[in-house]
């Protein structure tokens, strides 16, 4: 079942990939650097998605203490802060030759770069805490703090300065159609495939090591 | 439980006042940041006096942390956090406590650093009200998260690490806020101060309640 959701979004990803480079026709403003859209947008939704889930499985942890939730969390910040690094190289490549600059000051970018700090901080903290339960609390009560903190971070951002474009796709009336709408429209569907079934495949894992760490633990009292 | 934390509060700052560590460590830390960044950037005074209030706020945050890991260490040695759990304390109130023990604290080192400022890079305090309420919201959120944040991190060999990596960057808004704040109460900015007044007051309650939330699981293995 996992891995259907692997080739799928595998095959979804060569598919974005030849029609956005291939099909689509090039943009009258962007030209050829609109192809782009086609994977920045999509790696973004994918990283909020993954630290969305990642607080989701932590106030689920907290609420009924199940290792599992954390596995998950915890997967799912992995996976997030690889596609939130993504983002933001595959946005300053996108930003260089449309902005003119690698890098800005903007709402979107600010807070984009600062969840991943934060993550990143949440990855760390996994790394020292060795005590299975001490270590999932701990970092469920980080990953939902951290939750909290984003719209903190992004309304004061927002306050501050806004340059990114606004939604292309997500409005009353799309800016985009036909072939290039529908491409998009894969780039974001194979992603989130891709998304979970990295998450899946990760949480599996994790749940293998703690089976083998209960398991050591049981071997050890029964050897004295 | 407002009794209790303020019990807390005092056990803190009584023993802040006895080590003498505050006042002749961190607030002359503080005040050598200030006079390092008069050397960093051209002691040309235009350029330090615009800078004055972000260059005030960064090294508030720095303060924070050496201040934050000081009001962790007071539980850690000799495991005194042990007697404050089972001293039948709502975890709350010692969650409260201890940040407005370090409230206090960082009031001291903004005030501090205020002085600094205006002796040497010619800031002008222009509007009072807003500079004070703005420092005592702000203070207020940053030791909040830092307290919530040293209970993550507690009882950890890295946390002398591991806390900053943590706590810079949730208090970025803090830093953003009490920044154009101060921007406007100086009279660098046009624009009003009073909505990043708003901002820094959501950040003090949503740590406020995140805090009073967590700190119970979390001291139960610190």
């Amino acid at each position: 079942m996992l891995n259907a959701v692997g080739v799928l979004g595998l095959g979804g990803l060569v598919g974005t990939v030849a029609l956005g480079l291939g099909t689509t026709p090039p943009d009258q403003v962007q030209g050829e650097l609109v192809r782009m859209i086609y994977i920045h947008p999509p790696l973004a939704w994918t990283a909020y998605l993954a630290f969305a889930v990642t607080g989701l499985f932590s106030a689920l942890y907290l609420w009924k203490r199940q290792p599992r939730s954390d596995q998950i969390a915890a997967s799912s910040a992995e996976v997030g802060v690889v596609l939130c690094t993504l983002t933001l190289v595959t946005g300053s490549l996108w930003g260089r030759p449309t902005w003119g600059v690698w890098w800005t000051w903007d709402a979107r970018l600010t807070t984009t770069a600062l969840l991943l700090a934060l993550f990143a901080g949440y990855l760390a903290l996994r790394r020292v805490v060795v005590d299975p339960v001490a270590r999932a609390k701990r970092s469920a009560v980080l990953a939902l703090v951290a939750v909290a903190d984003i719209p903190l971070v992004h309304f004061s951002v927002k306050l501050w300065r806004t340059l990114h474009q606004q939604p292309t796709l997500l409005r009353p009336d799309p800016q985009i159609a036909g072939i290039q709408a529908w491409t998009l429209l894969l780039g974001f569907a194979s992603l989130t495939l891709l998304y979970v079934w990295l998450t899946g495949r990760r949480a599996r894992l994790e749940a293998l090591v703690h089976l083998d760490e209960s398991r050591a633990l049981e071997l050890a009292v029964a050897s004295r | 439980m407002l009794r209790e934390a303020f019990v807390v509060a005092a056990k803190d700052l009584r023993i802040e006042a006895r080590s003498h560590v505050g006042r002749t460590q961190v607030v002359p830390f503080a005040l050598v940041v200030v006079v390092l960044f008069g050397l960093a950037l051209d002691p040309d005074r235009g350029l330090l006096t615009r800078a004055a209030p972000g260059l005030l706020w960064v090294t508030v945050l720095l303060t924070a942390l050496l201040a934050t890991q000081r009001s962790l260490a007071l539980e850690s040695a000799d495991r005194a956090v042990d007697q404050l759990r089972v001293s039948g304390i709502d975890p709350a109130a010692v969650f409260l406590g201890k940040a407005a023990a370090l409230s206090v604290q960082l009031l001291v080192v903004v005030t501090a650093l205020a002085v600094g400022v205006v002796v040497l890079y010619g800031a002008v305090l222009a509007s009072p009200l807003l500079l004070i309420a703005s420092a005592l919201v702000a203070t207020a959120g940053l030791a909040l998260a830092g307290t919530l944040y040293g209970a993550v991190a507690a009882g950890l060999r890295v946390r002398e690490t591991l806390v900053p990596l943590l706590v810079l960057p949730v208090v970025a808004p803090v830093l953003l806020g009490a920044t154009r704040a101060w921007e406007a109460g100086v009279g660098l900015a046009v624009s009003d101060g009073w909505p990043w007044l708003r901002l820094l007051v959501a950040f003090m309650v949503v740590f406020a309640a995140a805090g009073v939330m967590a700190f119970g699981p979390l001291l139960e293995d610190a």
